[in-house]
């Protein structure tokens, strides 16, 4: 019998420990099918973070490092600037990336640093217990602000994707999510273009996902998803944010 | 060999090139600035990669990074600079990664004075950052030391999987010297076969990391590094004496204060006063037999710890070793002010006489 659809080599044998309808499980797989999709596995190093996805290094059949809170870019620019002909990316949540490590993110895309930052943005902090993220929206409950983020409190949430871009050396941000196949097929896309930009030298690149945490936001895994596609992707509109192309570069 | 006329920092920086240092990451900060400036011209001239980062964060995390994917990496700061880069400090000795980290001390506390300073002392032999571990800190008095032990920390490091720490002070780097390049001798190392350098057809993945969530593996891999440190401090530790065989009065001190300490011997000797020096070049691992034995002796009266720190920190080294065989008193100063010889002169009488 033909096989038509199997496991990525790109992906360990190791059991996931994300709850039941996060997207972390997903995301990984179309980084690991990229990956193994464009030859890369035996070159790739990933830089994980600090977060739910803190254990990535298990699940990537890859070279992987695990970072300090918020610090994977730096990481990945002593990796990349050593390795450059190498593929590098960075795996972060919105904690890790949008608030204690926003320096690092910032300075890495200013840089230009040839790696790709895979982002996701489920607008809470997953492991710690569902505190409020940069990310978070307004009017959403955390367990730091439990009658919901105010603006006067807090701010406006970040839009990390437009913040990056405005800077000549991000050469490359798309928003996504995987809530439904289509959506998820562009997202595979995107990945996959960052990488392949990464591999072109063109400069830094970024793909945030947005993604759900039906844990802390308290949904079942169906509701979260719909309340992504209601409230998050109105806030934070899916698309490719910036290109620039090889030419014009 | 020819000598060569070189400025502390500049000389530390070359020194790193000559070991075969692949990458620097570094952060502005007096007084070692010099260092990242001689660095970012002259490590792309070598083929070597020179990163000014946005932080002394970011700088030791991209250290963790290049170290973990095999290079030979080093950082370079000065005390609030160190401070913010004990963070990666800790999880560099965590993950038992190989690099060099150079801290060219100026007075504190907070911002302090630019001026030089020891104060940093309990923050490199303590593990300024969370958890248990050590690093290497070798403390050289001069310039031509600093050369030396720069090119030597990069083998003890690799020997080790350790960060390992030059400690000078802002004099140190900020004066001039005649030094000469000699030949450090090289190690035998191990093959950094652990490394994130891609698999390349390795049927496992490396992996860099400090996580241990079951309490048990975290136990012993604490039980590891200790035991590793407990070899560091059996082949590493290094200190020096002078004119300690008969010496009734012993100053301690380590840097700039011990060269200083040499012309109060001098002038102490002139007057008829046997003193001497007792000197430790690794900070950690701290030569406290080696002190234990030499306070013993019946010929030593008392012990004249002399810094650059207000309180006195290396002193607590000094009483744990000396363990309350002979009396021992403090000359120091901060804030960038150094100990005269006139001043260790008079501290040493008293503390004879006291002692007598």
């Amino acid at each position: 019998m033909a096989i038509v659809y199997q496991k990525s080599k790109g992906l360990t044998d190791a059991e996931l420990h994300y709850c039941p309808g996060c997207n972390h499980g997903i995301v990984h797989k179309l980084i690991a099918e990229v990956l193994e999709e464009m030859g890369l596995l035996d070159e790739a190093i990933g830089v994980c973070p600090v977060g739910c996805s803190v254990f990535a290094y298990k699940y990537f059949n890859c070279d992987m490092q695990e970072a300090a809170h918020g610090r994977a870019p730096a990481v990945a620019t002593g990796i990349k600037r050593t390795h450059p002909t190498q593929p590098v990316f960075t795996y972060q949540g919105d904690g890790d990336l949008a608030s204690i490590g926003a320096a690092e993110i910032v300075h890495a895309a200013m840089r230009g640093e040839k790696f790709t930052t895979i982002f996701i943005n489920n607008a809470i902090y997953g492991m710690t217990g569902g505190q409020m993220a940069p990310t978070t929206l307004i009017g959403q409950k955390a367990t730091t602000c439990q009658l919901g983020r105010t603006k006067e409190q807090a701010g406006m949430p970040m839009r990390v994707s437009e913040l990056l871009s405005t800077l000549d050396g991000c050469v490359y941000a798309e928003r996504v999510c995987v809530t439904d196949i289509p959506h998820l097929n562009k997202a595979k896309k995107a990945i996959r273009k960052a990488f392949e930009k990464q591999m072109a030298g063109e400069g830094f690149t970024f793909v945030e996902v947005l993604s759900t945490c039906p844990t802390n936001w308290g949904m079942s895994p169906l509701k979260a998803k719909q309340w992504l596609m209601d409230n998050m992707v109105p806030y934070y509109p899916l698309g490719v944010i910036k290109e620039t192309s090889a030419e014009v570069k | 060999m020819e000598k060569e006329l070189w400025k502390g920092n500049e000389a530390i920086a070359e020194a790193a090139i000559r070991a075969g240092c692949d990458c620097f990451f570094g952060y502005p900060i007096t007084p070692q600035s010099e260092v990242p400036e001689y660095l970012s011209l002259h490590m792309p001239q070598h083929g070597k990669v020179f990163v000014q980062a946005e932080s002394e964060l970011a700088a030791i995390n991209m250290v963790y990074g290049a170290a973990g994917s095999g290079m030979r990496a080093m950082t370079s700061s000065s005390s609030p600079g160190i401070s913010l880069k004990q963070e990666g400090i800790t999880y560099i000795a965590a993950a038992e990664l190989p690099c060099v980290i150079v801290n060219c001390m100026r007075g504190g506390p907070g911002l302090g004075t630019i001026q030089p300073g020891q104060g940093d002392y309990f923050q490199a032999t303590r593990g300024g950052g969370n958890g248990d571990y050590r690093t290497v800190v070798l403390a050289p008095s001069n310039i031509q030391e600093a050369v030396d032990f720069v090119q030597e920390a990069f083998d003890i490091a690799d020997c080790y999987r350790n960060p390992t720490m030059v400690v000078c002070d802002g004099l140190i780097g900020q004066m001039m010297e005649p030094i000469e390049w000699r030949e450090i001798p090289k190690r035998d190392l191990p093959p950094k076969d652990w490394a994130t350098t891609g698999k390349h057809g390795r049927d496992h993945t490396n992996i860099i990391n400090s996580l241990y969530m079951d309490p048990e593996e975290c136990d012993d891999h604490n039980a590891d590094l200790e035991a590793k440190y407990k070899l560091i401090a059996e082949k590493e530790v290094r200190w020096d004496t002078k004119d300690c065989e008969d010496a009734e009065l012993v100053i301690t001190a380590y840097g700039t204060p011990a060269r200083i300490a040499l012309s109060a011997l001098e002038a102490l000797r002139a007057e008829g006063i046997k003193a001497g020096l007792f000197r430790p070049i690794t900070l950690w691992p701290y030569p406290e037999k080696a002190l234990h034995d030499l306070a013993g002796q019946d010929h030593v009266k008392a012990i004249l710890d002399v810094e650059m720190s207000a309180g006195g920190q290396m002193i607590d080294d000094v009483r744990l070793a000396v363990e309350g065989q002979k009396p021992i008193s403090y000359l120091g100063h901060a804030g960038g002010v150094m100990p005269t010889i006139e001043e260790i002169v008079e501290s040493a009488k008293k503390a004879l006489k006291e002692a007598k």
